[in-house]
């Protein structure tokens, strides 16, 4: 019954703006101390309160440093992590809601591609077999439709559809990556969740799957969510950008005004620490040194989790924590001394 | 300038069960002192190999160096009475045929080493303290207390903080960017001529790799030292260096000054490269260009161009010779056989 209306759901639902509406999403993995009594001792925060929409056919794109939270974010809006709290609504469906069976069904709409390109292909199945286990398991196909399908997939991601046979090893990093996105395809996904798809690969690979991810979105009216920590890159394939750090977000806007007018005070440190291949403009540019290293995740700062680092803080900064507000549309921070830099502007 | 460091024609290879891998096929570059040289290039191009070639770290068998000479002409400067002459006169020493203990003296005294991951760089079992001032017991000749104070001094100039405390940690209990700041320490204690970082910031995060590259920078200008940059990153080498070699299946492509290779590149691989990167702050999302095809299977690497099958330009001598460094400008190299004589600009490519 409650399938049914999960279904019922998806059909009934209108066209709206969002694919995706993510609400105070939030992530703990609580940890404990001691051998016998085990006790929980706190959590480590890895998604804090994170809350966006992603519009159908864009491309959002999650920047930050490592342990910031942003793969964790992936994760949890796919519910390969349970959230701890918080609401993922893909579709006008809320998957925090459904039963195990009922997320299943959902499945196929969103799917994710892994950083490690080997590691997320079984190395025992060919290639063939990989891209259609998922239509092996929500799908009631013919062999021969199965198999002109994947033939379909391999020539769609600019493999050869005779390789059908061979097996991951036999394929260089951009091909074993060009399988996964095929694995992920092969369901007629809305959603695609792109964790850090090409930060293993090299630099004239990337090119190729950027390539390959624009012309795919294009063709199949795809909605990513593009996990990296290459800021050159995500500049270039996002329509929006979100900047996290320590488990929350801490800018989201449109991806020109984050390149051209970054608020936050920790954007602008990773803006003037990205390396541009110009070397006239890189001797003219300024860098904002952060002094220290990232808190951790299990014990935030108090009040601003940036207060620690940020250059600008004042003692606000580390007695409340700044609320999430938009500037202008489509241009959230969250920062207390933003508005008073505004007026610099 | 004076050249500090010469490879000639280096030829390194790996006699593995599949059969010979040819990791490196006659790499040649100068090192001048003072300035920052880039090494860049894709996974396999040979930029790490070249390097361990030099100081002796490949594990042998199954790496062989079977050709090429690597002068260092370091030692110059310690004896005054010889700066005014020219370099034939000092004579260089070959660290290629160098033995066992000579390698040793160099290696850490004369030229540091910086790896990329150094937290399997660093000994886990032996404090950051200990570390350090056995390579200056080593290479110095210091007595323990003097090696704890320099020791200490050296972790406070790299920017650590605390190091009278930080001397007795261990390389777990530091973050990734003090480790590194730990193998940088480590790596000009005793003073060297060089120092040869091997994608030293590529594990960091974008802030913390700035701080590196500043302090690297800095150090370099206070110690008057010489510094070869390995980095698959061609933004980080913009920012910091003086000429940059481009390396692609086992040789260089392309040795340039910094500005001339990125806005006069003559090889169609570094253009290619060039054209691969997105731009930051570009109005619109532009197609990537991207280059077709993989690196050469070095196991059975052509007897001709190697960037040949993926290249745009290609022409049928392409397929016949394997083509030398051709000096284009004044201290520009390109080792392709298209015609750099007329100054037509290369057409755009497919």
């Amino acid at each position: 019954m409650k399938t049914e209306t999960a279904t019922n759901q998806i059909i009934g639902k209108t066209e709206s703006k969002n694919l995706v509406t993510v609400k105070n999403l939030k992530k703990y993995f609580p940890f404990s101390k001691g051998f016998f009594l085990n006790r929980k001792r706190g959590a480590v925060k890895a998604v804090d309160d994170v809350s966006f929409n992603i519009r159908r056919g864009e491309t959002l794109g999650v920047v930050g440093e490592s342990g910031c939270g942003k793969s964790t974010t992936g994760r949890a809006i796919l519910h390969l992590e349970r959230p701890t709290s918080g609401k993922v609504i893909i579709d006008g469906v809320d998957l925090t809601q459904l039963n195990p069976e009922e997320l299943r069904q959902m499945r196929p709409q969103i799917q994710m591609i892994f950083q490690d390109s080997y590691a997320s292909l079984n190395p025992r199945h060919s290639i063939g077999h990989i891209i259609a286990e998922p239509m092996m398991i929500h799908k009631n196909m013919q062999q021969d439709a199965m198999r002109s399908r994947v033939m379909e997939l391999l020539e769609l991601v600019g493999l050869n559809p005779n390789h059908y046979n061979r097996f991951p090893h036999e394929f260089s990093g951009g091909q074993r990556q060009r399988i996964n996105i095929a694995r992920a395809l092969s369901l007629n996904p809305k959603f695609v969740v792109c964790d850090e798809p090409i930060s293993a690969l090299d630099v004239s690979i990337q090119a190729q799957v950027i390539n390959l991810f624009q012309d795919l979105q294009k063709e199949l009216n795809l909605t990513y969510l593009f996990i990296a920590h290459d800021l050159s890159m995500v500049q270039h394939i996002s329509n929006r950008v979100a900047v996290m750090y320590l488990g929350k977000v801490m800018e989201l806007t449109t991806r020109d005004n984050l390149f051209n007018t970054p608020l936050h005070p920790y954007t602008q440190a990773l803006m003037s620490a990205i390396p541009i291949p110009d070397p006239v403009k890189e001797r003219q540019r300024t860098r904002i040194f952060l002094n220290e290293d990232v808190p951790s995740p299990a014990n935030p700062p108090q009040g601003c989790v940036f207060s620690t680092r940020c250059p600008i803080a004042e003692p606000i900064c580390s007695q409340r924590a700044p609320e999430y507000k938009a500037i202008e549309p489509d241009h959230f921070v969250v920062c207390h001394k933003v508005d008073k830099k505004r007026g610099e502007i | 300038m004076r050249k500090i460091l010469e490879v000639k024609d280096l030829v390194t290879r790996f006699y593995t069960f599949d059969g010979v891998v040819h990791a490196l096929s006659g790499v040649s570059f100068d090192l001048y002192k003072g300035e920052t040289l880039g090494i860049v290039g894709e996974s396999g191009s040979g930029k790490s190999v070249t390097m361990m070639s030099l100081l002796h770290l490949l594990p042998s068998p199954p790496a062989k160096i079977e050709n090429g000479q690597a002068l260092y002409y370091g030692d110059a400067d310690d004896k005054p009475d010889t700066n005014n002459k020219p370099d034939a006169d000092n004579k260089p020493i070959d660290l290629l045929k160098l033995n066992k203990s000579g390698i040793r003296k160099i290696r850490g005294g004369k030229i540091g080493f910086i790896f990329q991951d150094a937290l399997s760089a660093l000994n886990p079992v032996m404090t950051i303290g200990r570390q350090i001032g056995e390579t200056l017991i080593e290479h110095l000749g210091m007595s323990v207390q003097q090696a704890k104070t320099r020791t200490i001094e050296m972790l406070e100039y790299v920017g650590i903080p605390e190091p009278q405390r930080r001397f007795s940690s261990y390389p777990h209990q530091f973050s990734g960017g003090m480790r590194q700041r730990t193998m940088i320490a480590l790596a000009i204690a005793c003073n060297p001529k060089i120092i040869i970082a091997d994608e030293p910031t590529t594990a960091l995060d974008v802030t913390v790799q700035a701080q590196i590259i500043e302090l690297v920078q800095r150090l370099k200008k206070e110690m008057n030292m010489s510094v070869i940059w390995i980095t698959h990153d061609l933004g980080v080498v913009a920012g910091m260096a003086d000429r940059v070699v481009v390396m692609y299946a086992g040789a260089p492509v392309e040795i340039a000054p910094v500005d001339e290779l990125y806005y006069n590149p003559g090889h169609p691989y570094t253009i290619k490269l060039l054209g691969a990167l997105p731009k930051i702050g570009e109005k619109e999302s532009l197609r990537l260009e991207s280059i077709d095809g993989t690196p050469p299977d070095l196991l059975s690497p052509p007897a001709h161009c190697q960037f040949a099958w993926r290249c745009s330009h290609v022409q049928e001598k392409c397929w016949k010779i394997v083509p030398e460094q051709k000096e284009i400008s004044s201290g520009h190299y390109a080792a392709c056989l298209f015609d750099f004589a007329d100054k037509t600009p290369i057409p755009p490519l497919m």
